[in-house]
């Protein structure tokens, strides 16, 4: 593995029926320092490849190396300590609603080190400075707005400085001022820190202002990956469609059905 | 026809494969609690927290319970006792019927209601909003974080509710038995003393109240923590919680009965 590549993936499969994959064939390199996207319409596998780099799942064929690491032979403290060095924003936040601002915060703190209260106060502290929301600490989630959990989230998962963070549709839900944010910060704090993050997303516009690359995959393979002005310049119709939005297309309008003048019944009437 | 029998056939098989496969999940649930419960030692204020939330919540439904369950025995007992001339045994009768039976069985159902139907809500939901996933990305095991104290302040609140609830229905007793009627107070509180035995009575309901409180909280974490991550998902998990164990601390309290009792 080369020592500047933080991610590398090699013709991994996945699937839950043989039947019918959810991946295949899937190789993906990601530098140490980049922010990389990796794009598709809905159920294109996505998240799936998100999963088995943070370990939830195993790829049934190929290789997962992190670190240079091989996820799919670690075992279970293997996988929680590599855990460790990474960070994930969910869709939602998946703030613990029982807990304040200040303690999703310092959850990760208090549950991997031996630092002392105050120590982790002041951390708590600047990490929620970074996202704006120093002054929200003593709220609880309930009492956020959807683009401050997500801020607070994303607190949360830098709380230890990770070396890789993944984002799962960071964007989905959130008024233009917070998308903004978001998206600002993920690309300042990836800086800040040296880290490496993995944003899975199909909001193609924000993405494509903040990231160095991008894969874009469908029916669980990739079909084209490139920097964000390769991406907008492609020709090819599926990676055309979605990037510029197009209703129809490769991805069509209609669910599959059967012929619609039989659907209505016209022949029968007319008869 | 067996033509037409094999789809019924099929049918009972799929079933009864699914409920065994449910059952072997929850044992193996258990197992991974009972062996992922050092972090709750350790820290034993995660136990002390979740003990504030299961137990201590649950006291006003407990003790008001066993308040009227306690004054209707006295009204009952009172009644029926009066015809043999026994009234001044009403404090045995009272007691008896608490700590052997209603106060295990009683608290359990009502433990199930309250505090089960909870856990089951508030594991279903931290599912359901990724909270468990969060966590396991974090490198936090959710068994050992988020199972395992439940489960220990479920246990060891239940045999703490089942005696208070005994407590308040013994009160419930003296107050409709002395206080109102006029049962002698000497004999209600002397016959008690000498015809509740420590062991035989006590110590069984303390057992059954321990072994409801272990099949409750055991239920409504598995079903929480199994449920569905969807709205219809957790709601139907907490209607399976609050079914499963009140049958099941009925199905436990005569096989528990049966046993402490075979020697009559």
């Amino acid at each position: 593995m080369a020592a500047d590549n933080l991610i590398e993936i090699d013709s991994v499969d996945y699937w839950y029926d043989r039947r019918r994959a959810i991946l295949s064939g899937i190789d993906m390199t990601i530098p140490r320092g980049k922010v990389v996207a990796i794009m598709g319409i809905s159920g294109s596998g996505k998240t799936t490849l998100l999963r088995l780099i943070g370990g939830v799942m195993k790829a049934r064929k190929g290789e997962v190396r992190v670190d240079g690491q091989l996820v799919n032979k670690l075992d279970s403290n293997g996988i929680y300590r590599l855990r460790r060095r990474m960070g994930m924003l969910f869709q939602f936040g998946a703030l613990f609603t029982d807990l304040s601002v200040f303690d999703n915060v310092a959850f990760q703190m208090r549950e991997h080190t031996n630092l002392p209260e105050r120590m982790i106060r002041d951390l708590v502290f600047m990490k929620l400075h970074a996202v704006g929301l120093r002054g929200a600490h003593r709220l609880m989630p309930s009492e956020l707005s959807g683009g401050m959990a997500r801020r607070v989230a994303l607190a949360r998962a830098i709380a230890l400085d990770p070396m890789l963070i993944l984002y799962d549709e960071p964007f989905t839900g959130l008024d233009p001022i917070s998308l903004g944010v978001i998206r600002n910060l993920i690309r300042r704090l990836n800086d800040a820190l040296g880290a490496t993050s993995i944003i899975v997303t199909h909001d193609v516009q924000e993405a494509l202002e903040i990231v160095d690359y991008v894969y874009y995959m469908s029916d669980g393979r990739i079909v084209a990956h490139g920097t964000p002005q390769e991406m907008l310049a492609n020709h090819e119709p599926l990676v055309h469609q979605f990037v510029y939005g197009e209703p129809d297309g490769p991805v069509p309008f209609q669910y599959p059905s059967r012929n619609y003048a039989e659907d209505l019944k016209l022949g029968a009437r007319h008869a | 026809m067996p033509e037409r029998a094999v789809p019924s056939i099929r049918r009972i098989g799929h079933t009864t494969i699914d409920i065994v496969l449910r059952l072997g999940y929850a044992a193996r649930f258990i197992v991974l609690t009972l062996l992922h419960s050092g972090t709750s030692f350790r820290r034993f204020g995660l136990i002390i927290r979740e003990i504030y939330y299961t137990g201590v919540l649950s006291l006003i439904i407990i003790l008001v319970s066993g308040l009227f369950v306690g004054m209707v025995l006295g009204f009952q007992g009172y009644h029926t006792l009066q015809t043999y001339g026994s009234e001044s045994a009403l404090g045995v009768l009272v007691a008896l019927s608490l700590v052997r039976e209603l106060g295990p069985v009683m608290a359990g159902l009502l433990f199930a209601s309250r505090a089960g139907s909870a856990i089951t809500a508030e594991i279903g939901l931290m599912k359901a909003t990724e909270q468990l996933s969060a966590m396991e990305m974090m490198a936090v095991d959710p068994i050992a974080r988020v199972v395992a104290p439940r489960f220990w302040a479920g246990f060891l609140s239940m045999p703490l509710l089942a005696a208070m609830f005994s407590a308040m229905g013994v009160f419930g007793g003296y107050l409709v038995g002395v206080v109102l009627i006029g049962v002698d107070e000497g004999s209600f509180w002397s016959q008690m003393q000498s015809a509740v035995d420590f062991r035989e009575d006590i110590l069984n309901g303390v057992i059954k109240s321990v072994v409801f409180g272990f099949a409750v909280t055991w239920i409504a974490l598995f079903e929480g923590y199994d449920a569905p991550p969807t709205a219809e998902g957790v709601s139907g998990a907490t209607t399976r919680t609050v079914v499963t164990s009140s049958l099941a601390i009925l199905g436990l309290d005569f096989m528990l009965t049966s046993f402490m009792f075979r020697g009559v």
